[in-house]
């Protein structure tokens, strides 16, 4: 199972309700998997990258981060506890050495993004909402994902979105059946991934695709030809947004698109209070199918 | 109020004030005895298993979009729904009738005994897998494996259909009027003789769909993975 949402807003008058509406979706969908949530949103530009970290000691691990990763880096950088999580904003030629500084003091890094911050957790959709306030959250366009584990343990490495580039996060509905062997060719050319899981070899993938420069629409192409398994994927970049099926499509998938946004879900019950989902273009995404927008 | 007026009543049941369960207990308790037979469902929201398991001659018309398995396992009623339906749409159909405005999602009449189903938009992936007697009109298009392993009833398709059509297929008929991506193993075109025809325009009709049975190409199985042959034995 698992449940998939993501929302790509077409009007910045919307930007506020983002979180909103994204996490009223993915606590419909909570049924569809209830060992982790978490979610990608694509929020305001900040002036540097910012890097989200989290800790199982919650906000005890981030006392004094700021100081001492400040005189670490040689940089003045900044801390914004989220319960669990932090969002560290770093200089962006610095962002390496942050993450290597903040890795060995076992913090788990989420993501890292000009405008992308995750939040993810085990626990229900409502509980992983409530805990980062995900529903005061602004932005552009966000991803949210529930997990019914099947390729990894149920931890919050485990829990998607995952992200290994930039800005760019994945969520996966299915389960991939060569993702050892892609882990391990991602990683003789120098692609890091941190988990057992199945999807982040997927995000992997699209990330360094995209490294190589292909467009979000040739990454996602790709996933076809190289991913072998099942999989609905719905992906994320700093502006732009992405769905595909395996061509076999057993995992559900349905859209909706309206002048103001562009929504998916793994069923139609995520979209039931959009706003004007009763004039919205509603359809099922053809199996092998790319479908991207970008602003 | 006189006895007519009172046959004519519609029930209104509101899935946002009564529960599911409530709902289609309400359903399946109505007899082909009862006054009061004909209803309404309002919001639906894409909520699961919206009027299942309905065993009596009642009309059920869902205002608005289904998640999964409406009207499955019907026998009697006839559901209408007045939107899209979620995979499983009247899966294992026994008879009576469903009517889908909109599209459906995959699987729609999957293993159906008997009964009606109509599609006025597109159905997706694995429709009529494993028929078993239903019959299925789709005004728009169908999506790959349809009437996968299909054993009896029929399957009509305006529009076209997707990749490995009919594939295993028993003695279900199918009428494709655009076009077959491919065929399934073992699924080949058929001659379209008059009692082909008769049935095609009887089903056609039912359904409201503006067609002539002439414009459609019939397929069938092969009848050639019937039987084990012996110049396959190597392959196992």
């Amino acid at each position: 199972m698992c449940g998939i949402v993501g929302l790509f807003l077409k009007q910045d008058a919307m930007r506020p309700k983002l979180g909103e509406m994204l996490c009223d979706m993915l606590v419909t969908m909570t049924d569809r998997g209830p060992d982790s949530a978490g979610i990608a949103i694509y929020g305001d530009a900040a002036d540097g990258v910012k890097i989200t970290v989290q800790s199982d000691a919650g906000t005890i691990a981030f006392e004094g981060l700021d100081r001492t990763l400040s005189e670490a880096l040689g940089a003045a950088v900044t801390v914004r506890t989220v319960d669990t999580h932090a969002v560290i904003v770093v200089p962006p030629e610095l962002e390496e050495v942050a993450v290597i500084a903040l890795e060995q003091r076992g913090l788990r890094i989420m993501a890292s993004g000009v405008a992308m911050e995750i939040y993810k957790e085990v626990g229900l959709p409502r509980d992983v909402a409530a805990r980062f306030g995900l529903r005061g959250m602004g932005g552009s366009h966000g991803i949210g994902h529930t997990r019914m584990a099947t390729e990894s343990a149920v931890t919050t490495l485990g829990a998607h979105p995952f992200s290994t580039a930039r800005d760019q996060c994945l969520v996966h509905n299915g389960s991939l059946s060569n993702h050892n062997q892609m882990r391990r060719k991602l990683a003789r050319r120098g692609v890091k991934t941190r988990t057992e899981n199945d999807t982040e070899v997927g995000a992997a993938y699209i990330s360094s695709r995209m490294a190589d420069g292909a467009t979000l629409g040739e990454a996602l192409e790709g996933t076809l030809r190289d991913l072998d398994g099942f999989f609905t994927f719905v992906t994320g970049t700093r502006n732009g947004f992405g769905v595909v099926r395996d061509p076999i499509a057993c995992k559900p998938a349905v859209m909706a698109e309206t002048d103001a946004l562009v929504a998916f879900a793994s069923e139609y019950r995520a979209f039931a209070d959009l706003p004007d989902i009763g004039h919205a273009r509603v359809w099922e995404p053809e199996p092998a199918t790319v479908y991207f927008w970008e602003r | 109020m006189d006895a007519n007026e009172a046959y004519a009543e519609t029930t209104v049941l509101d899935l946002a004030a009564t529960p599911l369960r409530e709902v289609n207990a309400t359903l399946q308790a109505v007899s082909g005895q009862a006054n009061h037979r004909d209803f309404v469902i309002e919001h639906p929201r894409g909520a699961h298993a919206i009027a299942v398991g309905l065993d009596g001659p009642i009309t059920v018309t869902v205002r608005g979009s289904t998640g999964y398995y409406c009207g499955g396992m019907n026998k009697l009623a006839t559901i209408r729904v007045e939107g899209s339906a979620g995979p499983g749409v009247a899966e294992n159909m026994m008879s009576g009738q469903v009517i889908v405005d909109g599209d459906a999602s995959q699987y729609a009449g999957a293993t159906g005994h008997g009964g009606f189903l109509v599609i006025k938009g597109n159905a997706s992936s694995r429709c009529g897998i494993s028929m078993k007697g239903i019959d299925i009109v789709v005004h728009g298009n169908v999506g790959h494996m349809s009437a996968f392993m299909a054993q009896k009833g029929n399957l009509v398709v305006l529009g076209d259909a997707g990749e490995a059509l009919g594939d295993s297929l028993y003695e279900a008929r199918l009428f494709v009027r655009g076009s077959v991506k491919s065929l399934g193993a073992d699924c080949i075109e058929k001659e379209m003789r008059p009692e082909h025809l008769a049935i095609l325009a009887d089903l056609l009709e039912r359904a409201g769909a503006d067609a002539r049975p002439e414009e459609f190409r019939r397929y069938g199985s092969a009848r050639t993975l019937y039987h084990f042959d012996i110049d396959n034995a190597g392959q196992y």
